[in-house]
């Protein structure tokens, strides 16, 4: 575990999927968007290398609050809570 | 497209407007035998440790879209197995076409 | 929906398969036997039971899989289950808008609308609206938190335990509660008259 539950994090905006086959567990409605880690799931080994049946590395799983106002513009208000892998979380300041 | 203007893969829903044209079907929708069987089957084969879920939605997502729109839910699984199976050698393509052009009607 | 193409390609496979010793017709059958026993029976068990032991309730929270398995449900090799408490002022709905992800052990297979673009679609981003299709209507006041499945766990519902049910026992209690009770498209009633 990396992150501390209550940290600030923002999702990578990156989209491997448009460079080829690719499987991604982050949906795109999250990407560049800000978050907050409310709860550590534990380590799961990374669904993008067991797509493509390579050796996958096990990695830490967050369970990540977003508001949907600042997913969507026209949203009705709700939390957004979305498992997301470390390696697509970045630690706001 | 959405308002970003990037378009998210076909697998890829959340929040997505072309979807909102339609009521959710809320009707019962029975499986059927093979339904049943496709879901036994991929069951079977991630215990015995021929394919990881991943790769069975990875198989789907890889699906054009058309396929993807038109196909049933265990269709799409029946199609991302074989294909996993061809990838992954435990079945050939070959005898996969062979095995389809010899059987029965 | 017609599927005589895919039940070739089936048959083909699992013949294939039969012949190289990797799945026989018996496995598949009794596959087949073992998640048809799976239903939302065992999900309203865990429900009610956590409505009547403090303590239960508790470790069903904490670890869902545990929980799950000290009432006899088979979770070995199963993801892990996590279980989301509704209460008056916060209301959690699961959706995967990725694929299905469902908690299949404790509720079955999933049913065709969780698979649904529309349902997938539109959950996240109106849910209040998606609810209205159950005819379900939450006062203004309770704070909606959407659940996208995405990943390792499988996520149930803790439903809020309906007013009235206080004499009610265990299997009284597991039979308010459905499906949709247990996804948060729905919440449990109980008329009184009953």
């Amino acid at each position: 575990m990396t992150l501390d539950v209550g940290s600030r994090v923002r999702v990578d905006d990156r989209w491997p999927e448009r460079q080829g086959p690719a499987h991604i567990r982050t949906p795109h409605y999250l990407r560049g968007r800000r978050g907050k880690i409310v709860r550590y799931l534990g380590e799961f080994a990374d669904p993008e290398q067991l797509a493509f049946n390579r050796p996958a590395q096990r990695r830490a799983l967050y369970h990540v609050m977003f508001a949907s106002a600042d997913l969507w513009v026209d949203a009705e208000p709700a939390d957004i809570l979305v498992e997301i892998f470390d390696h697509w979380l970045v630690e706001e300041a | 497209m959405d308002e970003d203007g990037k378009r998210p893969a076909r697998h890829d829903m959340g929040g997505v407007k072309q979807f909102y044209c339609d009521d959710i079907d809320l009707s019962d929708h029975e499986l059927t035998d093979f339904d049943r069987q496709v879901d036994a089957l991929r069951q079977i084969l991630a215990v015995k440790g021929l394919l990881t879920v991943d790769e069975l939605r990875r198989g789907i997502e890889a699906l054009p879209a058309d396929q993807y729109d038109r196909l049933g839910y265990y269709q799409r699984w029946i199609r991302s197995i074989a294909v996993t199976l061809i990838r992954r050698g435990v079945i050939s393509e070959a005898e996969l076409e062979e095995r389809l052009r010899t059987q029965g009607p | 929906m017609q599927s005589f193409e895919e039940e070739r390609l089936l048959t083909a496979v699992v013949e294939l398969l039969a012949e190289k010793g990797h799945v026989s017709a018996s496995e598949i059958a009794e596959r087949i036997a073992i998640t048809d026993e799976a239903s939302p029976r065992l999900g309203a068990r865990l429900v009610a039971k956590a409505w009547l032991d403090p303590a239960f309730r508790q470790l069903l929270l904490a670890d869902g899989s545990k929980a799950a398995e000290s009432i006899g449900i088979m979770m070995r090799g199963v993801p892990p289950l996590g279980v989301l408490e509704n209460t008056s002022d916060l209301h959690h709905l699961v959706v995967c808008t990725l694929c299905s992800c469902y908690p299949r052990a404790v509720l079955g297979y999933p049913p065709f609308w969780f698979k649904s673009p529309a349902y997938r679609a539109r959950a996240v981003r109106e849910p209040r609206a998606v609810l209205k299709s159950w005819g379900t209507a939450l006062p203004s006041t309770t704070r909606i938190r959407v659940v996208d499945s995405t990943a390792d766990y499988r996520w149930m519902v803790l439903p809020v335990r309906p007013a009235g049910t206080d004499g009610l026992n265990e299997d009284a209690l597991a039979a308010l509660v459905d499906e949709g009770d247990l996804i948060g498209v729905t919440i449990p009633s109980f008329d009184v008259a009953n």
